[in-house]
């Protein structure tokens, strides 16, 4: 990956809506050469999705969220490429992750309310051949994610004018 | 009624025309500050981390006057490898309360009454004071922004008398970001060293210079080292404003006498400060000065933002290599530095800092700082070119 495309990715990761103009004025590139950079990463796949980073506890709305450790039995044929891929295709499924450690794959889950996790978790995700254990821990609170702190804004200490 | 008891040296002195407009600004409510002077990212984890491992040890006590010899070890390959300057930790180094008190020890050591001493203006605020209380006489060096705001030899040599002991000679700069480069520097040493001057070089921004305009120190040029004091300090290239910790260096003979006044006066810069700067400085060598180059090209990143602002809004502006500073001309607006920025002020609650704050010719522009959030630095763009717009209406 060019130095260019990792200065942008790193400004967009920051607020993807920065106008094209000013990332080019920004790198010191043209607004041409800016629009292809991030073109090439959308159609390489390195750019999938732009999306706000909610703070769903300021609105009212069910939601509950669960991260489950599942434990699996990669079986001939089906390493855990293809279990995980059995799993995120469910749509309550948000992220799944393959771990080192105890247990295999790391599964985050939302659903509207507690009992239809629960429904998830039992008749949906334990119920895969290969899956031989879960743990399920429910999200209390909400802190920080993807490098944004959601209650405490972060607090400029500086003197308004100083030498 | 206690005033009879006030030296006349010191209260000749004005206060600092920074202050005052921090005392407009400091109570307005949602007014965005381009005036600060000070980096916008907190001290790496890792440094404020090594400070508290300190304190909770128990590392409560004095250390040696010049500072941890370990540090001053850490300064001096930090030196030699960024700048290509060979210090003797032992003898030459001085660890100091920030820059600021290095400024002063460099200036009371080597002034007396009568002796000038050469101040870029527009220059940061302290030296001309600092060269009064030390009993001398600040002779301003205008720089203009035609040459960049560095200072050329003509202009040096028609400045000096045979009263001038010392140059003041602060590149990177704040307010201008001039940068002096290698070239510029050896245009200007026949000079220096014909009348014999006394170089007091203040490379706080040093770490922060843009577009390959890579900092040299003058102390590096032949035989500089034996007439410069090389003032540094951790403040903007690790963000540790508030730890209050710089140096001096300097041949060993200046050092002893600097060394004398700090230890009667301050004893020893902050153990923890010390413990920080060395974890900075140790860390930096081993991961290739990180810290350092992503603040870097963050900064550089929002400089050229806001050249390019000004540029579009009708103020002319030039291209600052270091530092973290715009020194736009606000000439074409028909106001003086000090009505535009209280009428931004006032009407757009964005601070500024008037160029007159940093001396006589800073006339004509106001100082801008980058080192703030991306929202922020847009909203204030936006303000600011809807105040000048108005202004050509209303002319």
């Amino acid at each position: 990956m060019s130095d260019l495309k990792l200065k942008l990715l790193n400004l967009m990761q920051e607020d993807c809506r920065i106008p094209l103009e000013k990332l080019s004025v920004m790198l010191g590139i043209s607004m041409q050469e800016t629009a292809e950079a991030i073109e090439e990463m959308e159609e390489d796949g390195t750019i999938l999705r732009y999306r706000p980073v909610v703070n769903w506890d300021r609105i009212n709305v069910n939601r509950v969220e669960a991260m489950i450790e599942v434990k699996v039995t990669p079986q001939r044929d089906m390493g855990f490429d293809a279990v995980a891929s059995r799993i995120y295709r469910f749509d309550e499924v948000k992220s799944v992750y393959l771990m080192s450690g105890s247990y295999d794959l790391l599964v985050l889950v939302e659903a509207a309310t507690l009992k239809e996790l629960a429904s998830f978790v039992s008749e949906k995700l334990s119920v895969l051949d290969t899956v031989t254990g879960t743990a399920t821990s429910f999200v209390l609170k909400r802190y920080k994610q993807d490098g944004v702190i959601f209650e405490a804004a972060a607090k400029d200490h500086r003197l308004v004018v100083s030498p | 009624m206690s005033e009879r008891f006030l030296s006349p040296r010191v209260t000749a002195v004005p206060p600092s025309g920074i202050r005052r407009f921090f005392d407009i600004a400091g109570t307005m409510k949602g007014a965005i500050s381009l005036g600060v002077g000070e980096p916008d990212f907190v001290t790496p984890y890792h440094i404020r981390n090594a400070a508290m491992d300190s304190l909770l040890a128990g590392e409560t006590q004095y250390t040696a006057n010049r500072g941890l010899l370990s540090l001053r070890a850490e300064i001096a390959e930090y030196l030699t490898r960024r700048f290509d300057v060979s210090y003797d930790p032992e003898t030459e180094i001085l660890v100091t309360i920030g820059a600021s008190e290095a400024i002063d020890l460099a200036l009371r050591i080597s002034i007396e009454p009568g002796d000038e001493v050469l101040v870029p203006d527009p220059g940061y605020v302290s030296y001309a004071p600092c060269v009064t209380f030390a009993g001398g006489t600040p002779v301003p060096l205008t720089t203009r922004a035609e040459n960049g705001f560095r200072i050329d030899p003509e202009a040096l040599e028609k400045a000096i008398t045979p009263r001038t002991k010392a140059l003041i000679f602060p590149y990177p700069n704040n307010p201008t970001g001039a940068v002096m480069r290698r070239q510029h520097l050896e245009a200007l040493a026949p000079v220096i060293e014909r009348h014999d001057l006394l170089v007091i070089s203040d490379e706080i921004y040093a770490e922060l210079t843009y577009e390959g305009a890579e900092h040299t120190s003058i102390a590096a040029l032949p035989g500089f080292k034996d007439r410069t004091i090389l003032i540094n300090g951790f403040s903007k290239a690790f963000a540790m404003t508030g730890w209050r910790l710089g140096y001096a260096c300097a041949p060993a003979a200046l050092t002893a006498q600097m060394n004398k006044i700090h230890q009667y006066t301050i004893m020893c810069a902050p153990r923890q400060s010390q413990v920080a700067a060395e974890e900075a400085l140790r860390t930096g060598r081993e991961n290739g000065y990180k810290d350092i180059l992503t603040m870097r090209d963050s900064y550089d990143q929002r400089r050229r933002l806001m050249v390019d602002a000004f540029t579009r809004m009708g103020l002319s502006c030039h291209t600052p290599e270091g530092a973290f500073y715009c020194f736009p001309s606000i000439q074409s607006t028909g106001l003086t530095s000090e009505e535009f920025c209280t009428r931004l002020l006032k009407t757009e609650k964005v601070v500024c800092v008037p160029g007159t704050a940093f001396g006589p010719s800073g006339e004509g522009h106001i100082r801008c700082c980058y080192a703030t959030g991306l929202k922020q630095l847009t909203e204030a763009f936006l303000r600011i070119e809807r105040f000048v717009w108005q202004l050509g209406v209303n002319k």
